[in-house]
């Protein structure tokens, strides 16, 4: 018998094991079905990839001051054509002297929100009010001028590129919640005739595609207005997007509101509290926590289908891509390019979006998994 | 401020009537009633106002007036003589088909996607997540516009149509393919494949009963599969092979004969497809992750095979959590194929609402339709697709 208080060191793994040939055969070539799609993957792989590559990297050109720079044989992606365009592509027609207000604005959004992602910043909901409510009227006079600080008004018709899809999609997701907060409220209300009205107008809006509300806020506005009353082009396809976008968030919001366990809603009223204290007090702030991640989803929909408003004629990104630019004779026949640089920005945003909502969801699933 | 004498007469359980939550909710939504109505009062006279002050005529008269223009894709007969409501019918029809293609290439593209990403090849399951991370996170219409102006207009030229097998050709026309053409005592074929059908349906329930009664299992999957294919090919041929295929004839200016995919077409269903693949691709993958491991673990140890346990255990626990969220992406893309009227596809609203609505003026009426169109048919899918799940979930004990 072999007895020993001893622990014995561990063995290394057998060599069969370990290392590249172990990982290559384990995950690449386990079975001939796998060892098949394996080539097949590389082969297509090798048919693909080098193309694109050459064309975006290696044949590109970055740097040029003219077309006839760009076209050649043998050339591949224009970028020059983006650095050149670059600031149309961000501000549409926007004048270039008073560029720097949405600057301004843009640069306040960005540090008023940073605080929010850390925990240990005081005074949270007091900071997301002041962005929620008071923030819009300081952005509002500064991209559209007059009202607080009484700068010089930049039409709407003049707003477009990246800033108009961004101000088309945080203004639409800024109204949508508190009417879709309402809407929630109203669906889970117990009185019969509010909550099938809220039923119905919700259904209604996500059942039609948005280019029919689109069109519907564009063409039929007009007509259900006292006559004379006109107002413009992005204030009627603001309102068409609220509405649409506001059922959407109704219902991730009545997610929430189902998720919070009926003793608060008891408790709440067992403490006397009105309707609308016991909503704000208890419930909303409980049940908004909850929803974050879906709100994020909401908002990634929502940025990806201001890409419609081309359709009605006002010029986001993509709409400068192809019709301002597109008919632009210095710089003619580089849509492509044009294409993947939009889908690019569109991809940073939308795709660190939904990292961060993903997280969210890590940090909010508290663990009730099996 | 109430009376305190007042009050004190009054049993405390009997509130005044004005804090009775009863007459509230009564009055608020009377309230909410007569607002409503003043709001939808106030929308139709200005409306009846502006129209008559823009001389626009109402009513659907407009329906059997002439449409004169021609539409790129029609399923029925159509020419620039018929009305604008046979307008309105040809685009429902295309916008019907480009959804049923969609549905049908997106969910079968999706499921192997989402397979795929769970595969257990790295390459295979690397690649699957960096498509659906690609496409997913690229709006649609950025996704159209390439396909329809970059890819499709990078194709050959008619007269360099890429080929396969003289028969299909590819260009920047569109895709042309042979179309069958059915002769005389095709029927018996037809008859025949209609016959086998239900002879499997009946197949398949006696032998559930029969395992159900005497545990004996009986190659189900296999003899429908031959019952399927054997059975009408059998008649068909004893028929002497009563179809032929009519190719497509490369001309010198165009392709002549066969079925022909257009371009807009062609574009519009691959984009629709990818996009909402990588959709399916994720609710597959979470639906298969949602089921328990131990769920195969059980599976394997009573001795199902690995393909047993996948048929019969894995998959109609899976389907259950994939249903819900499917039928929002089978409803997303129907909605979505509203896109075409960037690419110039003919569906519904860029025949009906675009040119007709152009041509006629008659905003509200069109519009109105066209919503009903989208509001009717997103509620049967939503319905057909409840009804699914009900029979699915029945499942569970």
């Amino acid at each position: 018998m072999y007895i020993t208080n001893k622990i014995l060191p561990e063995l290394p793994a057998p060599s069969n094991a370990k290392g590249l040939i172990h990982w290559l055969k384990s995950n690449l070539f386990n079975g001939v079905f796998n060892s098949f799609f394996t080539l097949l993957a590389i082969f297509l792989l090798y048919k693909i990839l080098p193309p694109i590559i050459n064309w975006v990297f290696i044949d590109a050109t970055w740097v040029a001051d003219t077309r006839e720079q760009c076209i050649g044989e043998g050339k591949g992606a224009c970028w020059a054509y983006i650095g050149n365009r670059f600031d149309q592509i961000m501000y549409g027609f926007y004048p270039i002297d008073e560029r720097w207000r949405p600057n301004l604005a843009g640069i306040m959004l960005i540090l008023l929100t940073i605080p929010l992602f850390f925990e240990k910043t005081p005074k949270k909901s007091w900071l997301g009010g002041f962005i929620l409510i008071v923030f819009p009227f300081i952005a509002y006079s500064l991209i559209h001028g007059g009202g607080l600080f009484g700068l010089e008004v930049i039409d709407t018709g003049k707003w477009g590129g990246l800033m108009l899809t961004l101000i088309i999609s945080l203004v639409g997701i800024l109204f949508a919640l508190f009417l879709g907060t309402i809407l929630a409220l109203g669906r889970r209300s117990t009185m019969p005739i509010v909550k099938s009205l809220c039923v119905v107008f919700i259904e209604f809006w996500r059942g039609v595609p948005l280019i029919t509300v689109l069109f519907m806020s564009s063409v039929m506005l007009p007509l259900f207005l006292p006559e004379g009353t006109d107002f413009d082009k992005l204030a009627r396809a603001m309102i068409g997007i609220i509405l649409f976008q506001s059922a959407y968030v109704a219902e991730v919001v009545r997610g929430g509101l189902q998720a919070i366990p009926k003793g608060q809603y008891e408790a709440a009223s067992a403490m006397g509290l009105s309707y609308w204290k016991s909503m704000f007090l208890i419930i909303l702030p409980q049940a908004m926590k909850l929803v974050i991640p879906g709100l994020v989803n909401t908002f990634i929909a929502l940025f990806k289908d201001t890409t419609l408003v081309l359709i009605i004629g006002l010029f986001d990104v993509l709409a400068i891509i192809q019709n301002v630019l597109g008919s632009d004779n210095a710089w003619l026949g580089f849509f492509t390019e044009g294409l993947v640089f939009a889908a690019f920005t569109f991809w940073i945003f939308t795709f660190s979006m939904s990292r961060y909502s993903m997280a969210l969801e890590r940090k909010l699933d508290t663990g009730h998994r099996n | 401020m109430t009376d305190p004498r007042h009050n004190s007469s009054e049993l405390p359980s009997k509130p005044p009537i004005w804090n009775d939550p009863k007459y509230r909710a009564l009055f608020f939504q009377v309230l909410l009633i007569a607002g409503l109505f003043y709001f939808i009062y106030t929308i139709i006279q200005n409306t009846l106002g502006n129209m008559e002050a823009r001389g626009i005529s109402t009513g659907f008269a407009f329906m059997s007036e002439k449409s004169g223009f021609d539409i790129l894709q029609s399923l029925i007969p159509f020419n620039s003589d018929s009305t604008y409501g046979r307008t309105f019918i040809v685009g429902i029809l295309n916008t019907l088909l480009v959804t049923g293609l969609g549905i049908v290439f997106a969910t079968i593209w999706g499921f192997i996607l989402g397979i795929a990403r769970l595969s257990s090849n790295w390459l295979i399951s690397k690649i699957a997540t960096v498509y659906i991370e690609i496409f997913r996170n690229i709006p649609l219409l950025i996704q159209l516009f390439f396909w329809y102006f970059v890819v499709l207009k990078a194709l050959p030229q008619v007269k360099e149509s890429l080929s396969v097998f003289d028969s299909f050709f590819l260009s920047n026309r569109g895709l042309y393919m042979p179309s069958p053409i059915f002769e005389e005592g095709f029927m018996y074929t037809g008859i025949a494949i209609v016959i086998s059908i239900i002879a499997s349906f009946i197949l398949r329930k006696w032998a559930k009963k029969r395992q159900e009664s005497t545990g004996q299992q009986f190659p189900i999957f296999l003899s429908i599969l031959g019952l399927l294919i054997l059975f009408p090919l059998i008649v068909f041929l004893l028929t002497g092979s009563p179809l032929s295929w009519e190719v497509p004839k490369l001309g010198r200016f165009n392709i002549q004969g066969g079925v022909s995919v257009i371009p807009e077409l062609f574009a519009l269903l691959l984009g629709l497809t990818v996009y909402t693949a990588s959709f399916i691709a994720e609710i597959v993958r979470s639906g298969i992750k949602a089921v328990n491991h131990g769920q195969t673990e059980a599976a394997l140890s009573v001795g199902l095979k690995p393909s047993q346990n996948l048929r019969l255990v894995v998959i109609p626990q899976a389907l259950r959590v994939i249903i819900p969220p499917l039928t929002s992406q089978y409803l997303n893309l129907f909605k979505n194929s509203s896109l075409a009227t960037a690419i110039g596809y003919p569906d519904l609203v860029a025949v009906f609402m675009g040119t007709t609505l152009n041509q006629t003026g008659q905003a509200v009426e069109i519009i109105a339709m066209t919503m009903a169109v989208y509001l009717i048919v997103s509620l049967l899918i939503s319905m057909f697709m409840n009804w699914y799940n009900a029979k699915m979930s029945l499942v569970e004990r």
